[in-house]
């Protein structure tokens, strides 16, 4: 019994999320979704299996997308996170936001999330990446609705946005 | 409707209305809610398929810290079902379980972690009853009964209908093919899991939040289950993160939350895990099915023997509509003189299957499209040809006297053979890669509700005031399909503003006016015909108030861009605001209503109310595969599908559907299948999920997504908003059978079942190989009791739409006027 309640003693721990840092207390065995989730209230990082098999949960730490089912919250002091409600500038969508919007890359939008971090971790790394590139880049997002086609078509029309503004 | 026929919204390819939301996250879906004092409620359910419950102890869980409330079946004396006809389940099983997952308990407290920690608390004793795995098996054993009620034994329906004299229709036939089919049950899949919250406000009535696609039924069925007065409840569909007829029925969980809200006084949540909703289920029937065709040289077809035995699972859920479906809609693609159809579905000791995209059509169509890629082969006659030889006549009657109005499968079937290169790739690629084209149809919208009423299907209110707001109530559920975007994108066209400047209220029962949900492809159809009829009624009124101030007569004034303006002097005119402003001067506060009921349908047979629909979707698809001998391993490098959607809303979104359609087609083509075994002796025995999870429930990634090319061939129907008609489903339907139908091109094995797996081709090829017959499928269909059938005469047979009292022979000559023609 003693062990359970100390697991559950929250522990104070400070998270840097979409370049602001915040002091937020928590049980230890959190995961960094439920932190995000129901800590913080940034629900708009989705989840569908909590077992890192669907890709939904995917934000990117440290610049490189990873399930947040998977990684303890405690792990991540002092790591940058970046979810999609740091994605838009202000009231401006981030070009590959707007793209997705336009080009039918959501549906539902439930998997809308996860593919958006995963796909903006890709573009900055490769600003042009091909269609296969891109294909490799998402397969561990599952989406039900579009049958990617018009992901693939969003995240390159987002990519040439990106090109056009950096110019 | 308005008569322009340039359109300023409709037709345009656009951002949806509710893009901007989903792509910031701020969508909020069911479990996004999050409200003071919430608490988590998690479910105790069952290891057992089929047991008796004994005794259920509660008391250690109770008194778990942070646990505020433990319900079982005693809490819930009233039994509920979706459909009138199955009030089979209850929300948490009072005395007996039918399949593993079915709920016993449930516990509510501080947090999900201690919610969890007290299930395990819980002590049930159960004593096990035999277990129904199979149809087989459910129709050898009517004993261990898994309801009391239903047709007999562990038969839930069973039925028989016949159109004209089908067996003399075989006689006088030049061949008769007799083929078995499978289809494997497979599931939704929504990438959200299923959450509700529910809450009890400050004048003590409960608002319900949930993951629904239906929240009118599950309104109603809610306060029946609950004896609550359903005018203090309200139901709040939240965005659905996919649906695909996975959120449609009232589920065990939205009840225990409302009854837990209720007891406590405060909010609580539930969001199933995803091993649960694997066993939540409702997904795709398993159906065996017996197809008996009679065909004359040139490829018609005289009649056909349709036999389907349904595996239903623990409970009835939409099934009396499921088995209906596995037939009803076979004639409405080809011409059919003479039709008998035969359906039973069996109760068996696994998760309830219910409405899966094309609910219960997939299955038979994947039978049908796959036979007359044999009939094709052995008459040596072109499958395209073949189909495009006998597709059914516009404005025409069917066999089963539904009415089809426009349909546009030949251009469907013209198209695809065209970009695909047909005539040059099939039976002309080399060994090993291959073609395969088959059709589909669908309807756009089930022509009775779930309950027998004489009300609209879809209601339509709209709000105008003086700061040029425009504001659309409807039931109307956003399931990802786009329904705001539709229902914005109709009031807007007809106001003549943009589809932004419309502000949407949908899916709440305690605003919206009722429209019964966003299921059997009904939405588009039957929403925006009751959306038009509030624009019209609103559009008048404005138009009205222009005229006057700009001293002309209404029927001068056009309402497009934001304005109000004459007809014929475009400069002269003034903007939608003060339209709104002049109009709300002389009317008082502008708003109106709209609604929709489907036409009457001709068939006067009882049972013959499943089937008709205000129009019809055709589609026809051609995929290419490349099979790996070695291996069995099917790879599809490219599709090409073309759609009939009478008319595209928004081209964008209609892709998307199409694309949808073809990745989930693809899927239960090749690998999506909700299997089932035997645990170790030693661990139970118990007939368990094979694989509840993500991760082994194989569906396509993007790695495995092929090219498609889509065409839409839009001829606009008259019944339809704007013409345009649904697509949703339809797209769906082709997918499976040209797949089955491109192996076989490829490498000359037929797989008369999905999901068409590398071990079945292999197996299949090993056939080939010894000189046997190179098939993997179905090798028996059991002897199953189907009653004698009603008969009901044809249309072209002198009927009247009724059944006769007994079975009626048709005259000789009738028979024959219809095989020659």
């Amino acid at each position: 019994m003693n062990a359970v309640v100390e697991a559950r003693r929250n522990v104070r721990v400070t998270l840097r999320v979409n370049g602001e840092q915040t002091e937020v207390l928590f049980a230890p065995y959190k995961t960094l979704l439920e932190v995000l989730r129901e800590e913080m209230n940034l629900t708009g990082t989705k989840h569908g299996c909590e077992l890192g098999e669907c890709g939904a949960c995917a934000v990117l730490l440290d610049g490189v997308p990873v399930l947040s089912c998977l990684v303890l919250a405690i792990e991540c002091e002092g790591r940058s996170i970046e979810t999609v409600e740091g994605l838009a500038r202000g009231s401006e969508l981030h070009p590959l936001q707007a793209a997705f919007a336009d080009l039918g890359g959501t549906q539902c939008g439930y998997c809308t999330p996860g593919i958006l971090m995963t796909a903006k971790a890709l573009l900055d790394k490769e600003p042009d990446p091909g269609r296969e590139r891109i294909r490799e880049a998402i397969s561990g997002n599952l989406c039900r609705c579009t049958g990617y086609l018009q992901i693939y078509e969003s995240i390159e029309e987002g990519a040439r946005r990106m090109r056009e503004e950096a110019k | 409707m308005s008569t322009r026929k340039r359109f300023d919204v409709v037709g345009k390819p656009r951002r949806r209305v509710d893009g901007r939301s989903k792509v910031t996250g701020l969508t909020k879906f069911a479990d996004d809610v999050v409200l003071p004092r919430m608490l988590h409620a998690k479910m105790l359910r069952s290891p057992h398929p089929h047991a008796r419950i004994d005794a259920i102890d509660v008391s250690r869980a109770e008194q778990h810290p942070g646990v505020h409330l433990v319900l079982t079946g005693r809490d819930f004396p009233v039994s509920f079902g979706i459909m009138p006809v199955s009030q089979d389940e209850f929300p948490l099983a009072p005395e007996r379980v039918r399949y593993v997952g079915d709920p016993v308990a449930a516990v509510i407290a501080k947090d999900e972690q201690t919610a969890s920690e007290a299930l395990d608390l819980i002590e049930v004793k159960y004593t096990p009853l035999q277990t129904i795995a199979t149809p087989e098996e459910a129709l050898a054993h009517p004993e261990a009964r898994i309801h009391e009620y239903g047709e007999h034994g562990n038969i839930h329906r069973i039925q028989a209908y016949e159109f004209g004299d089908v067996e003399e229709a075989l006689a006088k036939s030049d061949h008769v093919f007799e083929d078995l089919f499978f289809f494997q049950g497979n599931t939704h899949l929504p990438i959200e899991q299923h959450a509700s919250v529910a809450a009890v406000d400050g004048e003590g009535k409960l608002t319900l939040w949930s993951s629904t696609q239906v929240p009118h039924y599950i309104h109603r069925a809610l306060a029946r289950a609950l004896q609550v007065n359903a005018a203090h409840i309200r139901v709040i569909a939240c965005p659905n993160g996919g649906g695909f007829g996975g959120k449609c029925d009232l589920h065990n969980h939205e009840i225990v939350v409302s009854r837990a809200a209720m007891r406590l006084g405060r909010p609580v949540k539930i969001c199933l895990t995803r091993e649960e909703v694997f066993y939540m289920h409702r997904g795709r029937h398993p159906v065996l099915m017996k197809f008996r065709t009679g065909v004359m040289n040139d490829g018609k077809i005289t009649g056909m023997h349709l036999q389907t035995l349904l595996d239903g699972g623990g409970y009835g859920s939409y099934g009396a509509a499921s088995t209906f479906y596995t037939g009803v809609l076979q004639p409405v693609s080809y011409e059919l003189p003479r039709f008998k159809f035969d359906a039973c579905r069996t109760f068996t000791n696994k998760p309830p299957c219910g409405p899966k995209r094309g609910h219960g059509t997939p299955q038979p169509r994947f039978g049908q499209e796959v036979q007359l890629d044999k009939i094709a082969e052995k008459l040596r006659i072109d499958p395209a040809e073949l189909r495009l030889n006998m597709v059914a006549k516009p404005n025409s009657l069917t066999a089963n006297w539904l009415r089809i109005g426009s349909i546009g499968l030949a251009e469907c079937i013209r198209r695809v053979v065209d970009i695909s290169g047909w005539k040059d790739k099939h039976r002309k690629l080399p060994e090993g890669r291959g073609l395969g084209l088959a059709c589909g149809a669908y309807m756009s919208g089930a022509g009775l509700p779930i309950y027998w009423n004489k009300m609209p299907h879809s209601g339509v209110q709209l709000l105008l005031d003086r700061s040029g707001q425009v504001t659309v109530f409807c039931g109307a559920t956003e399931i990802g399909q786009g329904s705001d975007d539709v229902l914005a994108a109709i009031v807007a066209e007809v106001l003549g503003i943009d589809a932004f400047d419309v502000r949407c209220v949908t899916g709440d029962t305690g605003l919206t006016p009722i429209d019964l949900g966003s299921y059997s492809s009904r939405v588009t159809v039957m929403m925006g015909n009751a959306a038009i009829q509030a624009a019209e009624r609103l559009r008048e009124v404005l138009a009205e108030a222009a005229a006057e101030h700009l001293e002309v007569s209404p029927e001068r004034i056009v309402l497009a861009q934001g304005r109000a303006f004459l007809a014929e002097d475009p400069g002269r005119g003034i903007s939608f605001r003060e339209t709104v402003e002049l109009a709300e001067a002389k009317h008082g506060t502008l708003g109106s209503v709209g609604s929709y009921s489907p036409p009457r349908a001709p068939a006067r047979y009882k049972g013959g109310g499943v089937g008709p629909s205000p129009a019809y979707s055709y589609t026809a698809c051609v995929v290419e595969v490349a099979v790996d001998a070695a291996t069995g391993w099917i790879t599809v490098p490219r599709v090409w599908i073309a759609h009939d959607i009478g008319r595209a809303i928004n081209p964008v979104s209609v892709r998307g559907q199409v694309e949808g359609s073809v990745y989930m087609g693809l899927g239960e083509a090749l690998m999506e299948e909700q299997v089932f075994r035997r645990l170790p002796p030693k661990l139970s025995g118990a007939l368990v999920h094979k694989i509840p999870s993500l991760l082994e429930y194989k569906s396509l990634t993007s790695l495995d997504m092929p090219e498609v090319e889509t065409v839409l061939i839009e001829d606009p129907d008259p019944n339809c908003p704007f013409g345009a008609k649904e697509v949703g489903q339809g797209p769906l339907l082709p997918v499976m059978p040209a797949v089955a139908n491109a192996v076989w091109d490829a490498v000359g094995v037929r797989i008369d079942e999905v999901p068409i797996t590398p071990d079945k081709v292999l197996r299949a090829l090993e056939r080939k190989a010894k000189g046997e017959n190179p098939r993997v499928g179905p090798e028996s269909f059991p002897a199953v009791p189907y009653p004698e059938p009603i008969c009901v005469a044809p249309p072209w047979e002198g009927g009247d739409g009724n059944a006769s009292k007994e079975k009626r022979k048709a005259p000789a000559r009738k028979l024959e006027g219809m095989a020659a023609s």
